[in-house]
């Protein structure tokens, strides 16, 4: 299993990492690797075997509609690389539509 | 059920489909504990959990959820016994844990419809429902245009509060039915109160896709690439962004060819002022949303006995309603339609005042011609309007009792809305006393004397030229009640003629 | 009196019999905590001042008579994946470099409630991914056995600073073996509860499915003793278990007759160590000294185990790390260095790349994630997003989860015939310091024996069973079913009871 250089960096794109070409180069051959690895799993007949994403068996855990109490303002921002004490602030927007 | 779409000038079929979006009315978050009050300060109703911190995790609000079983009953959607929770993945700085908690392929309900009818006959169109789900909100972006390259500023209180996304089969056929269809949802989600389906707060949000069905003459069908339509800021807009779209793809259509397939999925964004859609940048890799369980929630389950339980608790919805009224209080159907459509506030003011007289009609003009009217000045709700049903009903008996007639009631309904006074104290006021039977009789008489054509004429068979005597009868006792006037009047002149009367044989 | 030379159950009952004072067993621990780790490097933040604070005022409760909690002056060192309200956590990561959470784990506030001495945060593997300590941003730890070998990860500076007793007991969590197998490449011991028993809530999610927190001490008393105090239910997280909690330090006493512990054909595998492999055996003849019985079971899926793992945990993790984007917290790159907007709008990342950003913010995203991650943990998100991607979530994602059902059922059925699993917890002693960093396969196969147990969701403890002739611990792992809580810590107990592998310490750091 080998994944080719242009599949890496468009995971790269979807996963939000720049990489410099030297390290997409190395990426492609480690990640290659790990997927020839992992493609053990295969050899497996699962045809008739669901699906398990979680070890616990429990269900409909639900909290009350009930107000907590929120953070301050400043709490909230203590952390923000860039806010106005209001609102956390990132480089422009524009041109994009948020809901997706 | 469904009538065909009323026969247009348009040379093809109108394809429309509604995805909409509405808040769920929790006070809380979907997820936690923050209020949903909408207009605080910006990042005031926030917590680790709705700002994404590191290690902070989800618990669902049980309300929430059943609000979101009530609508989806309400849509006649087939309730899963099983459904869970996903993420989907992508990256917006109104979306700080870098995923939306939603549902993908197991929604908690599926496969429903809701029916709208044009009062007026225009249109009656049986509307799937594909799907409902439960998701969380994202938080607001502003960005201040004026200031050009200027950071974008994230306000994250709406965060995680509950949405339901409500998508629609493509079974609406004109820009009139997707109004008239919004409309009916919103009222049905306002009835249930499962929303406040409030626009200018965002509390409903629609996206339509519209595309166009075009026959050709060897009798195939050509289908114009469906467009997404976003932006659009009230009902009226999406009537007038699928207006625009319809034509903007057939002129496009003509010019092009262009057809479904051929081209990627289009978003265009509808511009109000400008009355037009303009095509939005498409994003790279879009749509990759790698939706996946979310391990930090449990699945839920939904057993028989809570959905029948769910449902004998929802009220009855606007469809109903309207046929158990115009049946109940034997108003019209287009009457029951007009008062359902105020809400189920304006129904039960209705019902009182109906109730009170004794009678639908009477209550049902009042409130369309005087009540409405006044609320739509006044912008007011029911609920603020100053004139109870009491009073309202109070009034309503005076006029039906004959003590003045439905304009003079008018001008009291009036002064009481304005002096905030009772019904009696404005009649007394106004120097309005019932005027009595002997008086009347006097009256009637001093008017015949003084009016010889008048009696000559209803004599000799015009009884309405008698109304000819209510304006007078006014002017000299502003109190009497003219249709009164009226009948004395003819009864006397009736009474005069009898002994000269030759006998029919 | 030595606070270093006692048991956390000593160091307590001293504290409230009045023999020792809190601050006086809190200076000590800090004292060689000051001498030591700067060779060691287990700890990421000690905080001195406040331990201290907190000590005093202990102490002057104490004096006025007030009651105190279950763990009343008892050092404890967090690793620091979990939130402290008061102290930096950083995951060992630059991304959350200078990050200050505004809430407490429950698990530490569980601690403060308790009285317990927060000391400091350790050292781990970024984001808890990595079994060698090697992946932290800061340095790696160094195992106090041997100062050039790793201390297994990626809770190794919890497991380091209580093999050197600079804290009788720390906090690790464990995704994969992140308790497990530093406890048993330190010679201490390290618990995993079952999936739930203790809240996640405040720990930074690696793998949301997999990820547990639990104990790590000389001793199954000294475990059993700190997982009364955190374990529990929190109404905050979903995932959190409803079961009351035992009182697992009362439980210790019952003997091990009749127990039945199962040995698994599938762990005698290629690449067992020899030593290791003695050690393991010489175990299962203490248990059977111990009135225990020994019956051979297979977990025939075993072999799949690391590559189930391999997938559904950077799956999980991919979305787990979306949120460090530099967007609300954590690092964020400067903007605008090296490259020049592009007349269409578009941004090119710096020379050496290729990248293309669709806007400033994309390109905000994509270099502050670039610049804040260290290698593995990219390599795992990489991994993770490509095998959730459109066209690979069938044959990656859906397939590991289908075989995490045969996992999970392979515990079930042996779990029908034994009470426990024993076996190894590594296939070898601890290795040396870059030994295996530049080959990422190597270091996931180090998991081998651990992952499974996070798979299933049930529990594991392991503890020290023996030292190779070059004088490294040898550990050994007891698996139980789900809540056996009380089981895996009187069978390692009564072990302990019967040995003294636990009591042994590095010369080095003596």
């Amino acid at each position: 299993m080998t994944l080719a250089r242009k599949d890496v960096a468009k995971v790269a794109m979807l996963a939000r990492l720049a990489l410099s070409d030297a390290e997409i180069d190395t990426m492609t051959g480690e990640l290659s690797k790990i997927v020839g690895f992992v493609s053990l799993l295969e050899e497996i007949d699962t045809a008739a075997v669901a699906p398990l994403a979680h070890p616990l068996d429990t269900q409909n855990a639900f909290r009350d509609d009930v107000p907590a109490a929120s953070l301050t303002t400043a709490e909230a921002l203590q952390s923000a690389p860039r806010h106005d004490g209001e609102c956390f602030l990132v480089p422009a927007v524009l041109g994009e539509s948020g809901a997706a | 059920m469904t009538k065909p779409a009323a026969p247009t000038a348009e040379p093809f079929t109108t394809v429309i489909g509604l995805e909409v979006h509405v808040q769920l009315q929790t006070k809380t978050k979907l997820f936690c504990g923050c209020s949903t009050t909408f207009g605080a300060p910006p990042n005031t109703q926030v917590c680790p959990v709705c700002l994404g911190l590191p290690g902070s995790l989800p618990v669902m609000n049980r309300e929430a959820f059943s609000l979101a079983i009530k609508a989806a009953l309400a849509l006649e959607c087939r309730i899963a016994p099983f459904t869970k929770w996903d993420r989907k993945n992508y990256f917006y700085p109104d979306l700080p844990k870098g995923y939306q908690i939603s549902q993908f392929d197991l929604p908690f309900s599926s496969d429903g419809w809701l029916e709208v009818v044009d009062p007026k006959g225009a249109f009656s169109r049986k509307v799937g429902v594909i799907r409902v789900h439960l998701e969380e909100d994202a938080g607001k972006s502003m960005h201040d245009e004026a200031a050009g390259t200027a950071d974008t500023r994230i306000d994250l209180n709406r965060a995680g509060t509950p949405l339901c996304e409500i998508v629609s089969q493509p079974d609406l056929r004109s820009p009139q039915e997707a109004r008239a269809w919004l409309n009916e949802l919103k009222l049905l989600l306002v009835y249930l109160g499962v929303s406040d389906c409030n626009m200018q707060e965002g509390s409903l949000r629609v996206d339509a896709n519209v595309n166009l069905h075009i026959p050709r003459p060897d009798g195939s069908l050509a289908k114009t690439p469906i467009v997404e339509i976003k932006n659009m800021n009230s009902f009226r807009s999406v009537e007038r962004a699928l207006a625009y779209e319809t034509a903007r793809q057939y002129d496009e259509w003509q010019a092009t060819g262009a057809e479904l397939g051929t081209t990627p999925k289009q978003t265009r964004g509808w511009d109000d002022p400008a009355g037009v859609t303009r095509a939005q940048r498409h994003k790279e890799e879009s749509s990759d949303y790698r939706y996946f369980p979310d391990p930090d929630l449990v699945p839920v389950t939904v057993s028989e006995e809570q959905i029948a339980a769910a449902k004998a608790l929802m009220g009855t919805p606007p469809t109903v309603l309207r046929t158990t009224l115009a049946e109940k209080w034997k108003i019209s159907a287009y009457d029951a339609d007009v008062l359902v459509n105020q809400g189920r506030e304006l129904v039960g003011y209705f019902e009182d005042v109906a109730t009170r007289v004794g009678e639908g009609k009477v209550a049902s003009n009042w409130l369309q011609q005087d009540v409405l009217r006044t609320l739509n000045e006044r912008g007011e709700t029911i609920d603020e309007f100053p004139i109870r049903p009491d009073a309202l009903a109070d009034l309503i008996r005076r006029v039906q009792n004959g003590d003045f007639d439905t304009s003079r009631g008018r001008e009291i309904f009036a002064e009481v809305l304005t002096s905030g006074r009772s019904v009696a104290d404005v009649v007394a006021s106004l120097g309005i006393a019932a005027v009595g039977q002997d008086e009347l009789i006097a009256l009637c008489k001093e008017l015949i004397a003084a009016n010889p054509k008048i009696v000559a004429d209803v004599q000799g068979g015009k009884e309405q030229a008698a109304a000819g005597l209510i304006g007078q009868a006014k002017k000299k006792n502003p109190n009497v009640n003219p249709a009164k006037v009226r009948q004395m009047c003819v009864d006397l002149i009736k009474a005069l003629e009898l002994p000269t009367r030759t006998p029919e044989a | 009196m030595q606070p270093a030379e006692l048991s956390a159950v000593e160091i307590v009952a001293a504290i409230r019999q009045g023999d020792m004072t809190a601050v006086q067993c809190t200076e000590a621990f800090l004292d060689r905590a000051a001498r030591l780790d700067g060779s060691i490097n287990a700890f990421l933040k000690i905080d001195r001042e406040g331990a201290l604070e907190t000590a005093a005022a202990i102490d002057a409760r104490r004096k006025a008579g007030k009651p105190l909690g279950a763990l009343a002056g008892l050092p404890v060192a967090v690793k620091d994946a979990l939130c402290t309200r008061d102290l930096p956590t950083t995951c060992a990561s630059k991304m959350l470099a200078g990050f200050r959470p505004p809430y407490d784990a429950d698990t530490v506030a569980r601690l403060r409630a308790a009285d317990a001495v927060i000391v400091g945060k350790t050292n781990m593997d970024e984001f808890a991914m990595g079994g060698s300590n090697e992946n932290s941003a800061f340095g790696p730890v160094k195992n106090p056995w041997d100062l050039s070998r790793a201390p297994g990860g990626s809770s190794g500076g919890s497991a380091a600073c209580v093999a050197a007793d600079m804290a009788p007991v720390a906090i690790g969590s464990d995704t994969g073996g992140s308790i497990r197998q530093p406890a048993g490449l330190c010679g201490i011991t390290g618990l995993k509860p079952t999936y739930g028993r203790v809240s996640r809530r405040g720990l930074v999610a690696f793998a949301s499915s997999l990820d547990q927190i639990g104990p790590m001490a000389r001793s199954a008393a000294d475990c059993a003793l700190v997982l009364e105090t955190i374990a529990g239910h929190d109404p905050r997280d979903s995932t959190s278990l409803t079961a009351e909690v035992p009182r697992y330090s009362e439980l210790l006493e019952q003997p091990l007759t009749g127990l039945k512990i199962g040995r698994v054909a599938e762990h005698y595998a290629e690449g067992l160590d020899p030593e290791v492999r003695k050690g393991v055996d010489e175990a299962y003849a203490v248990f059977e000294a111990a009135g225990a019985t020994v019956h051979d079971i297979e977990l025939p899926h075993a072999k799949y185990g690391v590559p189930t793992y391999y997938l559904i945990a950077p799956c999980e993790a991919s979305s787990n790390l979306a949120r460090y984007d530099g967007a609300h917290y954590g690092h964020r790159a400067e903007p605008g260095t090296g490259h020049q907007a592009e007349p269409a709008g578009g941004h090119r990342a710096e020379s050496g790349s290729s990248q293309h950003f669709d806007s400033p913010l994309v390109e905000m995203y994509c270099r502050s994630r670039g610049e804040g991650f260290g290698p593995e943990v990219k390599r795992r998100i990489m991994l993770g997003t490509y095998a959730l991607s459109a066209g690979y979530y069938d044959a990656y994602y859906a397939k590991a989860l289908k075989v995490r059902r045969l996992i999970r059922q392979d515990y079930l059925d042996a779990f029908a015939k034994v009470d426990l699993i024993g076996g190894p917890v590594s296939a070898t002693p601890a290795f040396k310091l870059g030994e295996k960093t530049g080959d990422p396969l190597a270091m996931y196969l180090v998991d081998l024996y651990t992952v499974a147990t996070n798979l299933a969701g049930v529990g594991g403890i392991s503890f020290p069973c023996g030292f190779t002739r070059g004088g490294l611990p040898v550990g050994f792992q007891l698996q139980g079913p789900a809540l056996a809580e009380p089981l895996l810590l009187r069978a390692t107990d009564r072990f302990q009871r019967l040995t003294d592998w636990h009591l042994r310490r590095p010369k080095q750091t003596a």
